[in-house]
């Protein structure tokens, strides 16, 4: 297990690890392309865009369920609570306040960072099976919160949420300007991610997946890492729930719902957890299979777990780690 | 004196019994939870599924089965499915277990609850396409109808007895593993199993016999409740996440610790529900916060 990590050059905080040039290079490549083909999707007629902007959302969802699973090592269960949470407060602030959309936003990710810094130092203090099971229940106590308080409209929940117009100017209602701004998060969020991973401190994170009594040996305040690490999560979380609001205009019950938690760790097995892209692609596969089976009543929900049971047995890199691993870069 | 806080007696004792059903539900499914993770370090998620699982064999050998086979007068009684349900749930896990979660032990402890969540979302999914939502009844057997009245409190038999045999469950458990050799081979099994098995013990096989127990507990589980709760596909999905809050307060390291914490658990949500009843459906998660914060380990857990 403990192999890739060097521990000589992580020993101290302030050196600066540069990752495997070539590696780097060709991620680049690939983030550069992958942007610049959805930047032309809007004109083309075959994509349905409302698809591409709630694909964004959940990306950004799986994305921070990957964070903490891929590049940490902890499972949270709870992500939803973060999702959903924030999609209420950015739906509630788009409405009731008025506000433009990055402030909805905003607010949004501020209320489901706070939450995840609280969940995240109560769920550290045990490890492992337990950490999932505890963020699990945590996330279950902000459902229960979410059918008792009046604000989120009980099973209604906060409907026909206005878009506003970003900085002002762009009015969102407008199809097109809506999905370059859905574009234009979801392009700083897979930036922030990258970095984040890339940077000193995600190597101190892939240092506590992989060792962690080895990194607590090397000095590093673990706990305060992981800490961290789950609250950065649980604010791109809400970035995904927020910009789910604006994008279907509704926050309800599913978002906090723990079959939503469950749906981002899918989506990222599916996809390859560890890996940048991953993410993404799962978010795409499972919105477009749940497009198809949504006429179908319980199909979907069967297909979702047949799918999990099929990734964990057979299929434990998922789609891009399968190709990142074939072909040796990583993605 | 009973009137203490404004509250009336009657909700108290009949909050206070219905506290104790379903602490007595906890208790089986944490134990069940307890044991499989002890040997298997699974934990498992298809546990509320099977918990379901065993409620819908019940009535459905009561009220489908003779239809399906043309028999429409076979009605499979309740003191049958006594023994059916967590027959035909054990061996079902038995399946699942040689066929999927064997493969899953070399791996990181997580894959199996990734597993199994992706089996309780397939069991839920098929039964509520099969069935629908809507809750089905199950009438309390002949035998146990009725109650039994202590001055102006009325206490239906049918409780007392969920109650009863549900410590007994526990008791006939917590007897098999620390008291008899079989079980003192799954303790060994637990502590080490690679050296149980030089020394000659079939370890594979204590393995899956565990696993189908403590799924058969489970569906014991369901058919005590089928009586008292609407027989749905989705009666086992909030449950299992209460239970997971159960085993985080009280540690899965002992046996008789699971029983405890999950029968005093559901008598403390009883009361919440007498005195706060807005809070009785967060009175465990609010708990197991105050747990984490003073003792992160759980009440009867082990430092790891």
């Amino acid at each position: 297990m403990n192999t890739t990590s060097t521990p000589t050059k992580v020993a101290s905080t302030d050196v600066s690890i540069k990752p495997n040039v070539v590696n780097t290079a060709a991620i680049t490549k690939v983030t550069l392309v992958i942007f610049a083909l959805l930047a032309l999707l809007p004109f083309q007629d075959a994509v349905y865009d409302l698809f591409m902007m709630k694909v964004f959302c959940f990306a950004i969802f799986a994305a921070s369920v990957n964070l903490l699973l891929g590049f940490s090592g902890l499972l949270s269960f709870g992500h939803a609570a973060f999702f959903g949470t924030s999609a209420y407060v950015t739906a509630h602030a788009m409405k009731e306040w008025g506000v433009t959309p990055e402030i909805g936003l905003l607010v949004g990710v501020v209320a489901s960072t706070a939450l995840g810094y609280v969940f995240g130092a109560l769920a550290i203090r045990r490890q492992g099976i337990y950490f999932a099971m505890i963020t699990l229940a945590l996330a279950q106590v902000v459902y229960f919160i979410a059918t008792q308080v009046p604000f989120t409209n009980g099973e209604d929940g906060i409907q026909g949420v206005p878009r506003g117009k970003f900085l002002g100017l762009f009015d969102l209602s407008n199809s097109s300007h809506m999905y370059w701004f859905a574009l234009g998060v979801f392009i700083l969020a897979f930036l922030l991610i990258q970095r984040v991973v890339q940077s000193p401190f995600g190597q101190v994170l892939k240092s506590i997946r992989e060792n962690e009594p080895r990194a607590i040996s090397l000095g590093y305040d673990v706990d305060r890492y992981k800490l961290m690490a789950f609250t950065i999560s649980a604010g791109l979380a809400g970035l995904g729930g927020g910009l789910k609001s604006l994008v279907l205009q509704l926050a309800s019950l599913t978002d906090v719902f723990w079959h939503t938690s469950g749906e981002a760790v899918l989506m990222t097995i599916l996809g390859g957890i560890g890996t940048l892209w991953g993410p993404v692609l799962g978010a795409a596969i499972i919105i477009n299979l749940q497009n198809y089976l949504a006429n179908l009543g319980g199909w979907s929900t069967i297909a979702t777990g047949a799918i999990f049971v099929l990734c964990v047995l057979a299929f434990r890199r998922g789609i891009v780690g399968e190709i990142s691993h074939r072909l040796n870069i990583r993605l | 004196m009973f009137e203490l806080l404004g509250i009336s007696p009657q909700a108290l004792t009949s909050q206070l019994l219905i506290g104790l059903i379903n602490g007595s539900f906890y208790a089986l499914l944490s134990l069940g939870l307890a044991v499989i993770f002890g040997l298997l370090n699974v934990i498992n998620f298809t546990h509320g599924a099977l918990y379901m699982l065993g409620a819908m064999v019940a009535w459905i050998i009561l009220t489908q089965l003779g239809g399906w086979i043309g028999m429409p007068e076979l009605e499979i009684s309740y003191w049958w499915a006594l023994f059916i349900a967590p027959l035909v749930v054990g061996l079902f896990s038995i399946v699942i277990e040689k066929t999927m979660l064997k493969r899953l032990y070399h791996l990181d402890h997580l894959y199996g609850l990734l597993l199994t969540f992706g089996l309780a979302l397939v069991i839920e999914g098929l039964f509520r396409h099969w069935f629908g939502v809507l809750g089905n009844s199950y009438p309390v057997p002949d035998l146990l109808r009725g109650g039994m009245r202590v001055n102006e409190f009325f206490i239906p038999w049918y409780r007392l007895w969920v109650v009863g045999m549900a410590l007994a469950a526990c008791f006939a458990t917590w007897f098999f593993i620390e008291r008899t050799n079989l079980g003192s081979l799954l303790r060994a099994g637990t502590e080490n199993p690679r050296l149980l098995q030089a020394l000659g013990v079939n370890v594979p096989l204590i393995i899956t016999l565990t696993y189908g127990a403590g799924c058969a507990l489970a569906a014991f589980a369901g058919v005590l409740a089928a009586p008292i709760y609407q027989v749905t596909a989705i009666m086992g999905s909030d449950l299992i996440i209460v239970v997971f809050a159960v085993v985080v307060i009280g540690g899965m390291g002992s046996i008789a610790g699971s029983i405890l914490t999950g029968l005093g658990l559901g008598v403390v949500e009883g009361l919440t529900k007498v005195f706060y009843p807005q809070a009785s459906s967060v009175s465990i998660f609010v708990i197991m916060i105050i747990v984490l914060l003073i003792k992160p380990a759980g009440l009867f857990g082990k430092v790891r």
